[in-house]
């Protein structure tokens, strides 16, 4: 059986379509066969963060409405074996998804691959509901700061109570914080939260920590997920990120202000 | 148009009850005029509604009480409690058959029930305790609202909404280990987050009312 990973966040902008890309390809990268699939119908980005913008024939909302079979609409990655991208439509509405609809695709899907990664759109309106609906585990990409915090909470509870598992009373959707965008400088002044104030509100177990880093913007605009770039800081929190979702132990890296050496201090970095 | 020359409307008086403990209208006669003596003007010509509850003799002469008590300007307006056995003759005297509030069919009370979850409540969930106090093990987060019609009791942080007392129960209390509301209610009287950051000196605590007014005190959880 397939495992069903939603990238969620309620809030816009705060790093879900990076972190579904980094994810299904560090899955792909320790050998698991892995499809992310494009959730944000009509804004689709997920294909231009891949790389594979160019190759898009058929989509998502094309295999719901029979115009197309998942063969077709599935793109193979160029760069890393096992990993494939279902795109969304850019011409369509949102109300294109229907839960019968995308119950079917995401059955079809999981004969053949171990890991789904649903990159949700933002919001708490239909495009986030199906996203999430039947998902078996979720990633939920807060931001630190109060807003963000907030509407994770809130798509925590849509989760406790909309997903499918909620509807059917199975075992609850497990549930991970991973924690994008992070400045220890910008916490130390108090401009940001910190891990530990947002892991006490949200109170649930933390994937990862993600820091603000240059190398996101480098690698979306060349259309390389950011994973693959390994010497980078962000590349390795999403590494260690994609460990610990395959249940290994992994020390956190990145929360603690780096202490710059006397010639950095000087030079800037 | 004409008014209707008579219109039935529903109204419910206080009346007084004389409650007939013995069956020998002599010793009746006796006790009641001795009664009489001390306040004459609380029953003489009040309505007075006669218990017939400890009288089990089927024979009972219920027209000798009746001349007895109309003798002493007493005005008798019906019977309650009557064994079966004397409802016949009551309503041959002319007296009503009075049913009082608690012989007569009240709402059965719905059985207090609590509720109590174990996770923590989101943002936009709305949890209510109908009828009974909330136990929350986990925290309230902001935008979330608890509500019960008894207390509220949060093992956790309260940062959004609770309302004890939502169907007018003053006592109930809202109890929580940490209080960062948003808004804390008892039987309709609220605190916002100033209000209670003003009157809260500790973290955890229990909000009540004292009259009419909220007060915090001070809980160590
Ligand atoms: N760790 C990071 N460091 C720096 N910039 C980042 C980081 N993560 C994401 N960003 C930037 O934030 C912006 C939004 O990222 P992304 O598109 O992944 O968010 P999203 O949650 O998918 O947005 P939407 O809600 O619109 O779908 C992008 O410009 C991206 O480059
Ligand atoms: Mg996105």
């Amino acid at each position: 059986m397939a495992q069903i990973i939603v990238v969620t966040s309620g809030k816009g902008g705060v790093g879900k379509t990076t972190s579904s890309a980094a994810i299904a390809t560090g899955l792909a990268l320790k050998g698991h066969k892995t499809v992310v699939v494009d959730f944000d119908i009509g804004l689709r980005n997920l294909d231009l963060i891949m790389g594979c913008e160019r190759r898009v024939v058929y989509d998502f909302v094309n295999v719901i409405n029979g115009e197309a079979n998942l063969n077709q609409a599935l793109i193979k990655d160029k760069r890393t074996p096992n990993l494939f991208v279902l795109p969304a439509s850019q011409t369509r509405d949102k109300d294109a998804l229907t839960k019968e609809g995308v119950g079917r695709v995401l059955e079809n899907l999981g004969k053949d691959f171990e890991y789904i990664i649903c990159d949700s759109p933002a919001g708490i309106e239909t495009g986030a509901m199906m996203a999430l609906y039947f998902a078996d585990t979720a990633i939920v990409t807060t931001n630190p700061e109060v807003s963000s915090v907030r509407d994770s909470d809130r798509i925590l509870g849509m989760l406790q109570s909309k997903s499918k598992r909620a509807e059917e009373g199975l075992a609850p959707v497990n549930e991970y914080l991973l924690l994008t965008r992070y400045s220890p400088a910008r916490v130390a002044t108090g401009e940001m939260l910190s891990v530990a104030d947002v892991e006490e509100i949200l109170a649930i177990p933390l994937l990862g920590v993600i820091p603000e880093s240059q190398a996101v913007l480098k690698a979306s605009n060349s259309g390389i997920p950011v994973i693959i770039d390994q010497e980078s800081d962000a590349g390795k929190a999403y590494s260690d990120a994609v460990a610990r979702l395959t249940g290994e132990e992994v020390e956190m890296r990145f929360v603690n202000e780096e202490k710059k050496g006397f010639l950095k201090r000087i030079f800037g970095s | 148009m004409q008014k209707p020359s008579l219109e039935l409307k529903g109204s419910s008086f206080t009346l007084s009850v004389i409650h007939i403990n013995h069956t020998d209208l002599a010793a009746v006669a006796n006790e009641l005029d001795s009664k009489l003596a001390i306040a004459p003007q609380f029953f003489i010509g009040a309505p007075l509604v006669v218990n017939l509850g400890a009288i089990t003799d089927a024979n009972y002469n219920l027209a000798g009480l009746k001349d007895l008590l109309i003798s002493r300007q007493l005005v008798i307006v019906g019977v309650t409690s009557a064994p079966t056995a004397l409802i016949k003759q009551a309503k041959a005297l002319g007296l009503a058959i009075i049913k009082s509030g608690k012989q007569s069919e009240t709402q059965p009370q719905l059985p207090k029930t609590t509720k109590i979850v174990r996770q923590n409540v989101r943002s936009g969930q709305q949890i209510y305790a109908q009828n009974g106090d909330l136990i929350i093990v986990g925290a309230v987060g902001n935008g979330a609202e608890v509500i019960a019609d008894g207390s509220i009791h949060i093992y956790g942080n309260l940062r959004g909404k609770a309302m004890a007392g939502a169907n007018g129960d003053k006592n109930a209390v809202i109890i929580a280990q940490s209080l960062d509301a948003e808004l804390v209610s008892i039987a309709g009287q609220y605190w916002l987050t100033e209000n209670l950051q003003a009157h809260a000196t500790s973290k955890s605590g229990c909000i009540r009312l004292a009259g009419d007014a909220l007060t915090a005190e001070t809980l160590s959880l």
